[in-house]
């Protein structure tokens, strides 16, 4: 945290302002309010309310069938739902002790870095917006556009996905996804390498970004911050690396760590996790040439829903159908965590189950609501403009704040 | 460095708490611990400080209502990570409803600030030296602890889905 001149509340030669910035301020990008105390336009103290959006997620669940909290997770992050709903199946999976085959593994891996690469477009395109720049923006804006086509192939919707299903997908990948994935891999490295002339060594954009909101591993472990942010301060910890899910291991990335916490820092280890993503998009599609194409889920029908025609003709999907909307199938008595990289941090779900349909508690560790709680403390002493830039690197999703 | 052994943590804890300390379990291989509300502070210090262990992250507090285990109605669970050895350990504490009192971590972690707050908001645990013990993402003038059992997940009063109007 940065070391500038205070005044405090009871110095008598100085008048602070109390500006509230939010709960619907433009620049915020989302539903924050932060009851800001402020000298001239530097900030002495500020104070964070949060669950304006709160929709009891955690209460909903208890009373849901397994498979109907995947809609659920969508509305956590919704920059990159497909992220949360394979955490959620993978958890359920290993309560379940369901192994999906290598090809369902390799899809979720192309939908989940794809899941990432939206996300790090929205929050390194609205990073340049707050500090001027719209170009970049606009230009990036298209390929986020081209990956929630790829999505609509594969699951029919954009925003909330609810793409998946415990064991594996609700249908197989098209010709036509593939296709759009392919050409995105082709067409968007370019234009990432523009964004990246346009912003890495621009003066204007240095200036406002460097050395702004500069974290230290020892703040940033102490405040249990995850993910990029994390990583930008020079702590190397990736879910994907540390506890391999999904058949990451057997892909080759580079975890990009950045020298200082600042906000460039976090911008630079954003753009970097993007062309890493792609890299491990190119594998996993060499990965399925090499697999049967027409597995897409496990085989597991006590848990995965027969096709709709084969319930109406065949007795065993019949059974199945029932026993699984019925929710008559015996689960095991016991509790499981199970984490995987979002594209904020370690998104985790602590899941007690009682041998019931729905689980007994279930827990969401939601890496925006974790990483937020420090932007009051930074943002003492900071100018109300670098507070601003500082909420828009953190890329706090206010879905999944809230929960 | 390579994972911790959960015998070998069980042994560095029994060292150092002997019976204070009970093993709940490994489910999935996460080992699980369960303690009491004198012993947490010095538990999570020991395991924080440990030149072996160094479960320096904290990942999650959290907590579960379980209003039918008599005098162990309220469990408060700490989820934490040995980043340099890549270990977790879960800890159990459980609490009587009516005297949930358990002390603060956030001596230990800044983030533990708003995983108790959260966890105080909807269990209404009262985290003993929390710096700022309010509610956070619930309204400030609620009554209820919403994520507690007895609390009903719809308006009680709402008439548009009883079951009359559905012919049952």
């Amino acid at each position: 945290m940065q070391n500038h001149p205070v005044y405090t509340d009871n110095d008598p030669q100085n008048e602070l302002s109390t500006l509230n910035l939010g709960p619907t301020h433009p620049a915020t990008h989302g539903v924050f309010q932060n009851v800001l105390q402020l000298d001239g336009e530097r900030i002495v103290s500020g104070v964070s309310t949060i669950g304006y959006i709160h929709r009891a997620f955690e209460k909903i669940a208890e009373h849901r069938p397994f498979y109907q909290i995947t809609p659920l997770t969508d509305r956590l992050n919704y920059c990159s739902s497909p992220i949360n709903n394979m955490g959620w199946h993978m958890t359920v999976e290993k309560l379940l002790g369901i192994t999906t085959p290598k090809r369902v593994d390799y899809l979720r891996v192309i939908v989940m870095e794809l899941a990432r690469i939206s996300d790090h477009i929205i929050c390194n395109g609205v990073l340049g917006v707050d500090t001027g720049a719209f170009t970049g923006f606009l230009y990036m804006m298209e390929f986020r556009e081209a990956i929630y086509e790829i999505y609509e192939e594969v699951c029919g919707s954009r925003l909330t996905t609810n793409i998946g299903r415990i064991g594996g997908f609700e249908r197989n990948f098209n010709a036509i996804a593939f296709a759009k994935l392919r050409k995105f891999l082709k067409d968007f490295p370019k234009t990432l390498k523009e964004f990246e002339s346009l912003f890495n060594r621009n003066r204007i954009f240095v200036d406002r970004t460097k050395d702004v909101a500069a974290v230290t591993p020892e703040e940033a472990l102490s405040y249990s911050w995850t993910g990029p942010i994390l990583r930008a301060t020079g702590v190397d910890y990736d879910v994907r690396v540390m506890e391999p899910y999904s058949s990451y291991e057997e892909f080759e990335f580079e975890v990009p760590v950045g020298p200082n916490g600042d906000v460039y820092s976090r911008f630079l280890v954003r753009n970097e996790e993007m062309w890493q993503s792609m890299r491990i998009i190119e594998q996993a599609l060499t990965k399925l040439e090499k697999e049967p194409t027409d597995i897409f889920h496990a085989d597991v029908p006590e848990f995965y829903l027969p096709p709709k025609e084969d319930v109406y003709n065949n007795m065993e999907a019949l059974i199945y159908h029932f026993k699984i909307v019925m929710g008559e199938i015996p689960t095991p008595n016991t509790e499981v965590y199970h984490s995987v990289e979002g594209a904020n941090g370690e998104l985790g779900f602590y899941l007690v189950n009682d041998g019931g349909r729905s689980p007994y508690r279930l827990h969401f560790r939601r890496p925006s609501f974790i990483n937020y709680q420090m932007y009051a403390p930074m943002s003492r002493g900071m100018l109300l403009s670098d507070a601003i830039i500082n909420m828009s690197s953190l890329n706090v999703i206010a879905g999944e704040l809230d929960a | 460095m390579a994972k911790i052994p959960n015998e070998e943590l069980l042994k560095r804890i029994a060292e150092n708490f002997s019976d204070k300390v009970t093993t709940v379990g490994e489910p999935y291989g996460l080992l699980t611990v369960e303690t009491t509300r004198d012993q947490i502070i010095g538990l999570l210090t020991f395991l924080k400080t440990d030149a072996a262990l160094k479960f320096i992250f904290l990942t999650d507090i959290t907590a579960i209502h379980y209003p039918e285990q008599e005098g162990k109605e309220i469990g408060v669970i700490y989820h934490l990570h040995s980043l340099t050895t890549n270990t977790r350990i879960r800890i159990k504490v459980f609490l009587a409803d009516g005297d949930v009192h358990i002390p603060t971590a956030t001596v230990l972690w800044n983030g533990a600030n708003w995983m108790e707050r959260e966890t105080y908001d909807f269990f209404g645990v009262i985290f003993d030296g929390h710096p700022d013990l309010r509610r956070i993402l619930n309204v400030d003038d609620m009554t209820a602890f919403p994520m507690r059992k007895e609390f009903p997940l719809e308006d009680p009063n709402r008439v548009d889905k009883k079951d009359y109007f559905f012919g049952r």
